[in-house]
């Protein structure tokens, strides 16, 4: 009988530890979101998202960040674009024209898998050198195509997930009524996939939007709006971490007030895919 | 309806071909990543053996002189201090939340895994600066009769171990997912305790699953760059213990792309450093994947 108390006492002990680790992870988010707010909400205003910085910005004067939330919109949109262009074509491929070839499909999975391991830093690094190959300077184009190499991993993955999940019998259905393989990809199972494909794209826009190390090489900075694709342009994350590293205190405000922007804009999306996967997926054939 | 039957088969094959180029386009990337920046670094390695690089100490890039051991051992520090924070905790919960959770734990702690795996590098820095820094400063630092700034290893892996958790904890219950119900079940007819279960069914089962979440998320900490960058310290010096400033290696390839230009071969030196980065990055996701594929496919 004493055995079975320790048992109930060792299982009790380990109940408690493994409710705090999971406490411990909903506190750290809980933690990071607040902190950030609590510093970064007082210094908000709306001249921060409306203006341009004036001359002087920097030693804490007048001005906001309107270019580079608008250089990091135009960046994540055209990349998120670009990978999906890239992306959707591979995941429908592998789910349809390669159905029978699962080894095959196992193995792609498996290095795309790989590919999303690849941190930041080396697509940057890369992008770099190839803006230099092809004598470019920093520009928003070259920060663009950049951010899609580092996506498209990501865009597939999530794109996949979803298709795997379309039941083999509507491809051979439609299949069997004469249509070609096409024609049920961008046909049957893109209509199919549209809750994932939605949630595939947000996620690939948050990351594409959040990423500082693979734009820090290729966009460079600049303090006007970004007006061509040529031009250098500057994005949030950068503007967060140049504005920390100032020594000025209204300067460091301003990046606290840059943070919960960028925080609320991550928040956001994902609220938005939450919402779309629900909606969509009503349509779905089971 | 000829015509028409024609245009059809040209469009499917033509959509066809295109979606093998992508695909064929998107697995060559590792390569043509591995080859840009092999081609970049190669004057380096032509003046410079591979493993005066690797572990040489000296690093003046004035006077040409790129060891990178400092950095190595750095990112070593922060990654293995971020693991081994990071690791229990997913290990514990990753449990909980296959094994113990009611429903709605589970439905908050989706979104919460999701957000915070979604949160930006910066911001987790900016976080660090705000709350890690000063508190490894102020109450950590103290503790062990040190002064300290808070910039430190201590607090990268600290931060690091935060932006990880999500990452191995996904792993981690998919893992745990693949272990058939009827093994705990009859375990469980058996008279054993939940926890019994868990101790000896299902942490020996997936085992290998677990080494190779913590393997990926070892990598995954290995290549991260701004969070670390901005509460590390980045001084060039061997750590030797984790209270002190390091500086990885990622932290070096961003922090110098201003002026790596204008000394010789010190753009080649840096983006030998990323060179590095992606091959360890590459075989540790090789290996740890393959891992848990074998556990999804033997059970």
């Amino acid at each position: 009988m004493n055995r079975l108390k320790i048992r109930k006492a060792e299982e009790l002990f380990f109940r408690v530890i493994m409710f705090l680790a999971t406490s411990v992870i909903l506190l750290a988010l809980c933690m990071i979101i607040f902190s950030i707010l609590r510093k970064g909400l007082p210094a908000l205003s709306w001249s921060m998202i409306s203006q341009l910085p004036k001359g002087g910005f920097y030693f804490g004067k007048e001005g906001g960040i309107l270019n580079a939330i608008m250089g990091s919109v135009y960046l994540a949109f055209g990349a998120t674009f670009l990978a999906f262009l890239i992306g959707l074509p591979v995941a429908l491929y592998i789910n349809i024209h390669l159905h029978k070839r699962k080894k095959l499909v196992n193995g792609i999975r498996f290095m795309l898998d790989v590919m999303w391991g690849i941190p930041s830093i080396v697509y940057g690094a890369f992008g770099f050198t190839v803006m230099l190959y092809f004598g470019m300077r920093s520009s928003l184009l070259a920060g663009m195509l950049t951010v899609t190499l580092f996506i498209i991993p990501i865009m597939i993955r999530a794109i996949d997930e979803v298709l795997k999940t379309v039941p083999t019998g509507l491809l051979e259905a439609t299949l069997s009524l004469g249509s070609t393989k096409s024609e049920t990809a961008y046909k049957v199972y893109f209509k199919q996939g549209i809750s994932g494909i939605v949630t595939a794209l947000l996620l690939s826009f948050g990351r594409a939007i959040g990423d500082a190390a693979s734009v820090l090489f290729t966009t460079g900075y600049t303090d006007n709006m970004p007006t061509s694709l040529l031009q250098p342009t500057a994005t949030l994350p950068l503007a967060i971490f140049f504005q920390l590293s100032s020594p000025i205190a209204e300067v460091k405000e301003r990046a606290y007030a840059s943070a919960v922007i960028l925080t609320l804009i991550i928040l956001f999306i994902s609220l938005v895919s939450r919402i779309s996967s629900r909606h969509y997926h009503k349509h779905k054939i089971k | 309806m000829k015509f028409y039957n024609i245009t059809r088969a040209l469009r499917s094959r033509l959509h066809s071909s295109w979606m093998l180029t992508a695909l064929i386009f998107s697995l060559l990337l590792p390569v043509l990543l591995a080859i840009g920046l092999y081609l970049k670094s190669a004057p380096l390695l032509h003046d410079q053996h591979l493993f005066t690089l690797l572990f040489s100490k000296s690093w003046k890039p004035l006077s040409g002189h790129f060891g990178m051991y400092p950095f190595i051992i750095s990112s070593l520090w922060v990654t293995v201090i971020a693991l081994i924070l990071a690791g229990p905790v997913c290990l514990l919960s990753a449990i909980h939340l296959t094994q113990y959770a009611r429903p709605i734990v589970l439905k908050i702690m989706h979104p919460v895994i999701d957000i915070l795996a979604g949160i930006p590098s910066v911001i987790f820095g900016v976080w660090g600066i705000l709350v890690i820094v000063p508190f490894v400063g102020n109450y950590i630092g103290p503790l062990l009769g040190k002064h300290i700034t808070g910039y430190s290893i201590f607090s990268g892996g600290m931060v690091l171990a935060v932006m990880i958790i999500p990452f191995i904890l996904n792993i981690l219950i998919e893992v745990f997912r693949t272990i058939p119900e009827e093994l705990t079940e009859v375990t469980l007819s058996l008279g054993a305790t939940r926890w019994m279960v868990v101790k000896h069914v299902l942490l020996k089962k997936a085992f290998p699953g677990i080494i190779s979440a913590f393997s990926l998320g070892l990598s995954r900490a290995f290549g991260e760059t701004i969070a670390v960058l901005m509460v590390v310290g980045n001084v060039t010096r061997i750590p030797t213990g984790a209270l002190q400033p390091g500086y990885p290696l990622p932290a070096l390839i961003a922090n110098n792309y201003g002026e790596m230009l204008s000394i010789p071969r010190y753009d080649s030196a840096l983006m030998f450093a990323a060179l590095v980065l992606l091959v360890i990055v590459i075989l540790f996701n090789i290996i740890s994947r393959y891992m848990i594929h074998r556990v999804e496919k033997n059970i």
